[in-house]
């Protein structure tokens, strides 16, 4: 596995390892909500705190001759309830109630459930599935129902209930530390301390706790919500604060016996119970994202249907190449991940003609993929986007016309072949289904012809018992098959050129030689040209006529494929070429390729192989260099190359 | 595909089992004489000691279990003594109400919610994406047995659009349509958590998938927009959401007790919170142990759909 790339953003990584974790706090507050929802739970905290010290009045001093007073009323800002006691006074009193409750039912759930969880993660294998078989029995119960079941065996009263919701949360995080302390008991570090001969409480406490800890922590910013909002639930059903002690939750189960005429004293409870719940839930999400950036939700951007179009000027006038069907010119596309620009490709020319095949050669990273997906707008937006060229296909400008023109041309003009046919084939439809669609989105036929005609085409790529084969999920066939299909999709539509985006890579080296003789035989048979992309010269020598070398998002050397490979020019070219081994020399060096391409958010200004080249002068460092053609048919962008003159102005 | 529906019917049946075991466990756990608790503090001597003697309480846990479990497989859960009847005619007459409820409201936060997870998805950071995650998260903040007096407020007692409570109206009711005009607030307001996070789920699943590859695949063979986000992408994204509706069938079932009391609904759930106020305990357990089983159920229901979605569990 030399390369595995078809991953179109190239550098989306390094933008990610920025949050470290001294930003945390910082971040948290970058989260507009989450600050809101700290903000608002602090008030209630800080007033439930205060209650003692605040003027108010006594929250079970009741007033027959002022009850069920409205809000706004002289000397209760929030009304009385059904004994004429003060509501607003009820109200910090409940929260505080509430929040104590909820915050040591959450307490008590973490330690037990985290202390299950790392145990039975720890020590895995039997005490394991003894802990955890018990926390599914648990789990077997629907959530509330089981604190119910707890609450009638122990009797109705406040703290009964802070136990029974304390219980029925263990599971969740019994199985969420278990699962993080798992993997981590099988860890070096794990085992340096065991060798060093820590105790396992020693361990357990001092090297795992430290590491499940933010875990811990998300779990209980998620769960203390749910926690306040259960209490309240068993105290409105009269299960949970007996009176005269009041939550909020008793004080709505209270009020709701007085609902139609005075709804005031349930609504109020009410909004505190959900503004209290809002505010936590506000502040759970944020600190879940700043603890475990994977989840964010935002950091899921979903791609567009096509490449987003956004070229600085648009070139007018540009003529499709004597002979070419498809004809790139000066394609630039870039990916813009926060202020960050990736160039990924910086100006290519791209020419296929009928039956032609063409080879781009680089790299992972080189930028080779993101050009040829680029054709037909594959390339996700966000965070690509096509920032200059013209693609002709036909003479019709590929970057200009309509989505709907350029999903009718996808597959009927142009089509596609990728890497790992696995993950490139749906899971969960079969391989008719999918072959089917491809020439149903182009031909207007009957299922019963579309279905023949997907047999013919699997028949075409050499797959036997066609027709049974159409009812075969992609994970039933094995890796060669999977490509065939592949291609029997990319030759649905009648497509006039195909791009192989390393079709051959995920393969096994005999079912790769079989895939290229197929894929050579049919661009002669149907007279389809082919842009194949590689890193593999092997491969190249095998079915390209001509190759374009791309490094850095340029191409470095261009020219036919025999005689590139006979006299490379290009000192890069000549060292991927070495990399290919040769069967039957086994003493002939494999040479890597020193170093690292330039990441594409900082290139040089000279030359970007410079700084691996053993030919590399200062004035290959002094500017930008231009392919130029040496010989016929020859382009090279060096201005030292291996052979060949060329004179850079 | 029926072996694997067979078998996982097998395998539903130790957990059935382990589910008699904890609800046997924990009324073992009542604290003082188990007769007195269940009998309540006014029983007679005579019907503690036949109490004790049906029970066997005189015998081991495990020979005390047995007896019980033989029982259970004749259908005799005990009598309730605040009714007066056996407590499975009870229990099984009371979860009927239940399942139209929680069914309801299962079927109404699966449509509801996936349709907001996918149009949260598509139009992602649109307005509407806004709108509805903010929704979302007022939804699933929200205490339900409040909103359910919200809705009462609002729609039985001002509009009076709707009637406030009960399953039937008492004078000339009883048709379908009847159920459904009590039925449309409590399933409501039931559906409205589980809707949220069905939602939430189904976003996250939605553009997680749209993402892998086999979506750039369909797009380069020319499928429409619209094929690959219902077709392609929402397939995917169901497979990872189904079990997720399936324990949310869990909360429903639990929420019911709420709602149920809001709503004054001849449910479950409200006999539940009543015989718990009452200690009849042996109801408590009657009606514990079969809203549990169906729980066990809804998720084997869950789990057999997604095998039937994707062909790699099978």
């Amino acid at each position: 596995m030399a390369e595995a790339s078809t991953a179109p953003a190239p550098a989306v990584r390094p933008a990610k390892h920025r949050s470290s974790r001294p930003d945390s706090l910082r971040l948290l507050f970058n989260n507009k909500l989450a600050t809101a929802g700290l903000l608002v739970f602090a008030l209630i905290v800080v007033t439930a705190l205060l209650a003692p010290v605040l003027p108010l009045p006594d929250p079970d001093v009741t007033a027959p001759a002022d009850r069920l007073m409205r809000p706004l009323s002289e000397g209760h800002l929030l009304g009385t309830d059904a004994l004429g006691r003060d509501i607003l006074s009820r109200l910090v009193w409940g929260s505080r109630v509430s929040l104590a409750v909820g915050v040591s039912a959450t307490l008590i759930a973490a330690f037990f459930g985290s202390l299950i969880g790392l145990v039975a993660g720890y020590a895995g294998g039997r005490v394991d599935t003894l802990l955890m078989r018990g926390i599914d029995m648990v789990m077997a119960f629907p959530y509330i129902l089981l604190a119910l079941a707890i609450v009638a065996v122990l009797g109705p009263g406040l703290l009964n209930a802070l136990y029974a919701i304390a219980v029925v949360n263990i599971p969740f995080f019994a199985r969420n530390i278990r699962g993080i302390a798992l993997g981590l008991s099988r860890r070096e570090f794990v085992d340096a301390a065991r060798l060093s001969g820590k105790s396992h409480a020693q361990i357990l406490f001092i090297e795992v706790l430290p590491n499940v800890l933010p875990v811990i922590i998300i779990t209980m910013s998620t769960t203390v919500g749910w926690m306040i909002l259960e209490t309240a639930g068993l105290s409105f059903l009269g299960l949970g604060a007996q009176p005269p002690q009041a939550d909020l939750g008793s004080m709505l189960g209270d009020g709701r016996k007085i609902l139609f005429t005075a709804p005031h004293v349930s609504i109020i409870p009410g909004v505190m119970i959900f503004i209290l719940v809002m505010s936590i839930n506000l502040l759970g999400d944020g600190v879940r994202d700043v603890l475990d950036p994977r989840l964010k939700s935002g950091a899921l951007t979903r791609p567009v249907a096509r490449t987003a179009v956004e070229r600085r000027q648009v070139p007018e006038g540009a003529t499709p190449a004597p002979g070419a069907v498809l004809d790139v010119q000066g394609l630039r596309t870039e990916f813009h991940i926060g202020s960050q620009v990736f160039r990924a490709v910086g100006g290519v020319d791209m020419r296929i003609g009928k039956g032609e095949c063409l080879g781009i050669v680089g790299e992972s990273g080189s930028g080779k993929s993101v050009a040829a997906m680029s054709i037909m707008g594959l390339v996700p937006t966000p965070p690509g986007r096509i920032t200059g060229g013209v693609a002709l296909f036909d003479g019709e400008d590929l970057f200009s016309v309509s989505d709907e023109r350029v999903r009718q041309l996808r597959g009927l003009a142009v089509s596609h072949v990728f890497q790992d046919p696995l993950s490139t084939l749906h899971p969960l439809f079969t391989v008719g289904e999918q072959l089917v669609e491809a020439i149903e989105a182009h031909q207007p036929l009957s299922r019963s012809q579309a279905r023949e005609k997907a047999a013919e085409l699997l028949s075409l790529v050499r797959i036997p018992n066609p027709v049974e084969r159409l009812k075969a999920y992609p994970h039933e066939l094995s890796g060669g098959m999977r490509q065939r299909v592949c291609i029997a999709m990319a030759l649905a539509g009648e497509a006039r050129v195909i791009i192989a985006d390393e079709p051959t890579t995920a393969l096994d080296v005999t079912v790769q030689a079989q895939v290229l003789s197929l894929l050579d035989t049919l661009r002669k048979e149907r007279n389809a040209g082919i842009l194949f992309i590689t890193h593999d010269f092997g491969v190249v020598s095998a079915i390209c006529d001509r190759v374009a070398v791309m490094y850095a998002g340029q191409f470095v050397e261009t020219g036919e494929t025999g005689e590139i490979l006979r006299a490379p020019a290009h000192p890069y070219t000549a060292k991927l070429i070495d990399c290919v081994p040769v069967l039957g020399e086994p003493d002939r060096r494999l040479d890597a390729i020193e170093g690292r391409p330039p990441v594409v958010n900082d290139l040089p200004v000279g030359c970007a192989f410079a700084a691996r080249c053993p030919r590399a002068e200062d004035d290959c460092r002094a500017g930008p260099i231009a392919l130029t053609e040496f010989a016929p048919g020859r382009q090279v962008r060096c201005i030292h190359p291996l052979i060949g003159e060329t004179q850079n102005v | 595909m029926s072996a694997y529906i067979a078998k996982r019917l097998l395998a539903a049946i130790p957990v059935l089992f382990g589910l008699t075991v904890i609800v046997f466990l924990i009324m073992a756990m009542i604290p003082g004489d188990p007769a007195t608790a269940i009998l309540g503090s006014y029983a007679t001597p005579e019907n503690v000691e036949k109490l004790n003697r049906d029970l066997g309480l005189d015998k081991s846990l495990l020979q005390q279990y047995l007896i019980w479990i033989a029982n259970l497989f004749q259908g005799d859960l005990g009598r309730s003594y605040t009714l007066n009847r056996p407590v499975l005619d009870e229990v099984l007459e009371r979860f009927s109400a239940t399942l139209i409820l929680a069914g309801t409201a299962l079927v109404l936060c699966s449509i509801l919610g996936l349709i907001a997870g996918v149009v949260s998805a598509v139009r992602q950071f649109s307005w509407v994406d806004k709108t509805i995650t903010l929704v979302v998260l007022v939804g699933i903040s929200i205490p339900s047995f409040w909103l359910g007096l919200l809705l009462i407020l609002v729609f039985a007692v001002n509009l009076r659009w709707f009637p406030a409570s009960g399953m039937y109206a008492i004078y000339g009711g009883g048709g379908p349509l009847d159920l459904l005009h009590h039925l449309f607030l409590p399933a409501l307001t039931l559906a409205v958590v589980a809707t949220g996070v069905i939602a939430r789920l189904t976003r996250t699943a939605m553009l997680e998938v749209l993402r892998q590859d086999y979506i750039r695949t369909a797009r380069a063979k020319g499928v429409t927009e619209n094929r690959v986000i219902y077709r392609h992408a929402f397939k995917a994204a169901l497979v990872t959401v189904i079990p997720v509706i399936g324990i949310q069938a869990g909360f429903v079932l639990g929420g019911a007790v709420y709602i149920e009391t809001v709503f004054q609904w001849p449910g479950i759930g409200s006999m539940l919170v009543k015989a718990i106020s009452t200690r009849d305990l042996l109801l408590v357990q009657g009606g514990v142990l079969v809203v549990a089983s169906a729980y066990v159920l809804f998720n084997l229901a869950a789990d057999v759909l997604q095998t039937v979605l994707d062909p790699r569990l099978r």
